[in-house]
């Protein structure tokens, strides 16, 4: 910022001042904003950290709960479970949600669009225990048996929406110029969609499930009677299956001091698990798309 | 982008395509459980014991509250349910087919009080208790508190009530009590597992509720009695029938069950709050395991059996370290009759 | 040209396939709404409206009244709104307006971890660390500057409405923040560019051109917080202090729809009680769906108006076309935070 630079920069009149002041507090008040919102996120990961890590090792990433009395013991099951839960729901969701968003994008039914737009908003409000009961009646009542199946698919109900409208947006924001010149080459509107718009949208749509993924997994009320739970490891879909946020629960609210340990311990792994998973995303969707 | 969502198609089919085709993969024979959160401790080390001597018997308990412990068994979603309250003859008829009540081990409540002011335990009378709950004491001086803490200077000190805003069979024991002691309480707030609470505050679970007393001085809360024991919280003592003060503690529950064991009910479903007795705790009760008394898989029926009898015996070892009451011997020998009676297709499963 | 027809073709298999999952999140929705006026038939039809406007909740005597739970939520997640959206928006502006690249990656990456933390986990810190902060300095230093004003009555509990309605508030922005950001992305440079060249500071860049220009997607990126804050089961659960009772004070225990639903369903033993249950989740599922159709309305007058203000601003530009200031680069990402001024 040379001597030129600064006169040339000089205000001409009094208005231009008032201005170069608006647009100062402009920018320290979203400056502002980002640090007051940053400020929470520290506070819980530092908690969770600071009561996780003393009952955090190698072996209660790995192996089965011990009873209370007993040292030692894990969630090795549970963390196993959390994925199998999550990937199962997404496996779900991901197939209607994300051409959902996509035709909520088209505007090519623009009143069928808007009710299934108002259908994936209110569905995102479901209370989560909510969708639990739902499940809980298609899938658990009538086979008699609380299933990861089940679980998987009541977590999928909660994350449709989130992929749905997070799609939608994504797709929308890709430029029409692009389409348009896409479809003027002759290229039918299928292909436009597949090889133009989804491949450019597709950071967004990845970060669409990504999210619907972190969500599910930290799932604990719509799991309580689908998944329902398990002290082993279990990898049948038909049969109980545990999850890590209904340890992490039933462990809070247990009388003892050793399983509050755990909890906040199984409260770090849950979130490195889900922020982990989060980063490495980001990071190979970036790749991908430059 | 496209390949991956036909990937994860392909693939979801395939994992529902397995799932379906193989049922029955597990080698253990698995066993569900449900209920009571109260039961949760003891079950969860049953099943490691039970299953280090049993390694081919997976028995899965989850902590889900009574109400569900009783509606899954309802259900038929799992093998057997676990309520800290009876399941009402209501109930009962609901299911259609007849359930036992199988006492398994004992709970009790304690009533936790923070009075900065006073260091040594109170003494409170269940109609005191009662009158505090339904907000008509207010003040920790009222003559009715002071009438049995002579020898203790009680403050002019506000009292916040704290009670459970969940359902629970902490609260069913303790307002159970309420009403044998309080007619009043009775006629205006009844018995359940969660009520309309005159006064106070709600806090979840016995954590909120021990918190809330912990942080609010002059406060008043019931808990779980193996929670106050295990985090050592302050107590007050209370008068039994026979007019003694009880201090909570797993024996004196014992003494209650024992007093009350002598004239149980054919279906073992029985309060034993306010029960007579030297040293009984009055505000104790029984927690079930519920059964059906007609089982239809003699696999499962057996090893169910099995593990329940191993716990009204051998597991009730495990009681007393988890501060758990173990049952009188007067009602094992009740457990073991009721066992006994469970059939598969017609014919006793042990 | 035997591959046009056979195009075609394939485009309108696809287009049905799209609307198919379409009609799978109706489809979805429908089943849940089913479920619970399936199960809410009977607590609805005994207590008529008086299910919606009664305060009583009392499963002893059977007497059930949705009226508390659902001021509770709408309260809690007004409160939310209303600290979410200023800092949520205001937070999507700077990443991707204002901030440089690098500065935007990395706070974009620790906003989207705040997304991602399971709510449980924001039940257990918001019932262990900030019910104690907001009890023992918060709130009573706000008693202290506003003394008895209704809105900040009663003791400090730690747990109430406010303290619920914050908690919402720190779930609720990562979701506004990063929607926005991605909306404030697909702004066209060339907009940005328009009004730089015509002497606008980067303020009045973004408060005429880019903010109007994704005014209907902002709308979105909070109707989606909105959702999420109105169907918060966990953490609410956590702070809300479960008291039914309605009261002015955001100090106050109260309670939310969700948090009834969570606290008792699985403690509900008669099916009357377990009927008013699914009766709070139908009330709540309107409440989502009038509130929806509420926003939607509003998106098409912020559309309009919106316009109108863009015809203001170019105005505006116009007058200050001979304001010798300079032009910045033609990526305003690549700006420094503190830029040319």
């Amino acid at each position: 910022m040379d001597a030129l630079e600064a006169v040339r920069l000089r205000p001409v009149s009094p208005r231009l001042g008032r201005r170069r002041f608006a647009d100062r507090v402009f920018r320290a008040a979203v400056f502002g904003a980002v640090i007051v919102v940053l400020m929470p996120l520290a506070a819980i990961l530092g908690t969770i950290v600071v009561r996780g890590a003393p009952a955090l090792n190698w072996d209660f990433l790995t192996s089965l709960p011990k009873p209370v009395g007993e040292t030692g013991g894990g969630v090795g099951h549970a963390i196993l479970g959390t994925l199998i839960l999550a990937l199962g729901g997404l496996l779900m969701a991901v197939p209607v949600g994300v051409p959902a968003g996509v035709f909520l994008a088209s505007d090519r039914m623009p009143r069928l669009a808007g009710a299934i737009r108002m259908c994936a908003d209110v569905l995102a409000g479901v209370p989560s225990i909510v969708v639990g009961m739902f499940a809980y009646t298609l899938l658990v009542l009538p086979f008699k048996q609380f299933s990861a199946l089940a679980g998987a698919f009541a977590l999928s109900v909660i994350m449709l929406p989130t992929i749905a409208r997070t799609t939608e947006e994504v797709v929308r924001l890709v430029p029409s110029t692009l389409t348009e010149a896409a479809l003027a080459l002759g290229a039918p509107r299928w292909r436009v969609m597949l090889k133009v718009v989804l491949p450019s949208a597709g950071k967004g749509v990845a970060a669409g499930i990504i999210a619907a993924f972190s969500r599910g997994a930290g799932e604990t009320a719509p799991l309580m009677f689908t998944a329902f739970g398990s002290q082993f490891l279990s990898f049948s879909p038909l049969q109980p299956i545990a999850a890590l946020p209904l340890v992490l629960f039933n462990y809070a609210v247990s009388p003892y001091d050793d399983w509050h340990a755990q909890a906040w311990a199984a409260a770090l792994v849950l979130a490195a698990l889900v922020l982990a998973g989060n980063v490495i995303a980001r990071f190979a969707t970036a790749r991908r798309s430059s | 982008m496209q390949m991956t969502m036909k990937g994860a198609g392909f693939l979801g089919i395939a994992m529902a395509v397995v799932g379906l085709a193989l049922p029955g993969m597990a080698t253990a024979q698995n066993v569900t459980g449900a209920g009571a959160t109260f039961q949760f401790p003891l079950q969860s080390k049953w099943s490691s014991e039970y299953g280090k001597a049993n390694p081919g018997v997976r028995v899965n308990y989850q902590s889900i509250g009574s109400g569900g412990g009783i509606r899954q068994i309802t259900a038929r979603t799992v093998q057997f349910g676990a309520t800290d309250g009876p399941m009402t003859d209501a109930q009962l008829a609901e299911a259609k087919d007849p359930i036992l009540h199988v006492p398994v081990t004992l709970g009790a409540v304690a009533v936790a009080v923070n009075l900065p002011e006073v260091t040594s335990a109170l003494n409170l009378t269940g109609p005191v208790v009662a009158d505090i709950f339904l907000g008509k004491i207010t003040k920790w001086n009222d003559p009715a508190i002071a009438a049995t803490n002579k020898g203790l200077v009680l403050p002019d000190r506000a009292i916040t009530v704290a009670h459970r805003s969940d359902g629970s069979g902490t609260t069913f024991i303790f307002v159970d009590y309420l009403a044998k002691v309080s007619p009043e309480w009775k006629d205006k707030v009844g018995v359940a597992t969660s009520v309309n609470w005159p006064a106070g505050l709600g806090a979840k679970g016995n954590e909120g509720v021990a918190g809330t007393v912990k942080q609010t001085p002059g406060s008043i809360g019931y808990v779980e009695l193996t929670y106050a024991l295990q985090n050592g919280i302050p107590t007050a003592r209370m008068q039994n029938p026979t007019g003694e003060f009880v201090a909570p503690s797993v024996d004196a529950v014992t003494k209650a069950a024992a007093a009350a064991s002598a004239n149980l009910p054919e279906d073992l479903r029985v309060s034993i709050t306010n029960a007579p007795g030297a040293g009984a705790y009055p505000i104790a009760g029984f927690s079930w395991v519920l059964v059906y008394r007609d089982q239809s898989d003699c696999t499962v029926a057996s090893a169910l059996l099995k593990y329940l009898w191993w716990g009204v015996h051998a597991g009730q070892a495990f009681a007393t370290p988890l501060h758990y009451a173990p049952l009188p011997a007067g009602v094992v020998s009740r457990c073991e009759a009721k066992l006994k009676s469970v059939t598969c297709n017609g014919a006793p499963v042990l | 040209m035997p591959s046009r027809p056979k195009s075609s073709r394939v485009d309108t298999a696809f287009h049905a396939t799209l609307v198919l999952a379409g009609l799978g999140v109706a489809t979805v929705l429908a089943g849940v709404a089913w479920e619970v006026l399936s199960l809410s038939g009977e607590a609805l039809s005994k207590g008529g409206i008086g299910f919606l406007t009664g305060t009583t909740w009392d499963p002893v005597t059977e007497e059930f009244g949705a009226l508390p739970a659902l001021y509770g939520t709408l309260l809690t997640s007004a409160v939310a709104l209303v600290i979410a959206v200023p800092l949520g928006i205001g937070s999507a502006v700077f990443l991707s307006e204002i901030a440089t690249s690098r500065v935007a990656t990395v706070v974009g990456v620790l906003v989207d971890l705040l997304a991602a933390i399971p709510s449980v986990i924001y039940g257990l810190w918001g019932l262990f660390v900030l019910a104690p902060l907001l009890r023992e300095h918060v709130q009573p230093a706000v008693q202290a500057v506003f003394g008895d004003f209704p809105l900040f009555a009663g003791t400090p509990l730690g747990v109430g409405y406010g303290t619920a309605g914050l908690l919402l508030a720190i779930m609720v922005i990562p979701v506004i923040t990063s929607v926005s950001r991605e909306v404030l992305r697909a702004v066209p440079e060339t907009q940005r560019e328009a009004a730089t060249a015509l002497g606008a500071t980067r303020f009045e860049v973004i408060r005429g051109t880019v903010l109007p220009y994704a005014r209907r997607g902002l709308v979105g990126a909070v109707v989606l917080g909105l959702g999420r804050a109105l169907g918060e089961t966990m953490a609410v659960t956590m702070v809300i202090g479960n008291r039914y009772d309605i009261s002015a004070s955001l100090f106050a225990p109260g309670y939310t729809l969700a948090a009834v639903i969570a606290n008792e369903f699985s403690e509900a033993f008669s099916p009357h009680y377990l009927s008013a249950l699914a009766g709070l989740a139908v009330v709540l599922l309107g409440t989502t769906l009038i509130l929806n159709a509420g926003a939607r309305l509003l998106v098409r007058g912020v559309a309009t108006g919106g316009a109108r203000k863009n015809g203001d601003r170019h105005r505006f530009s116009r007058k200050s076309v001979s304001v010798p200031i300079s032009v910045p680069s033609s990526d305003p990402g690549k700006e420094a935070p503190d830029g040319r001024p």
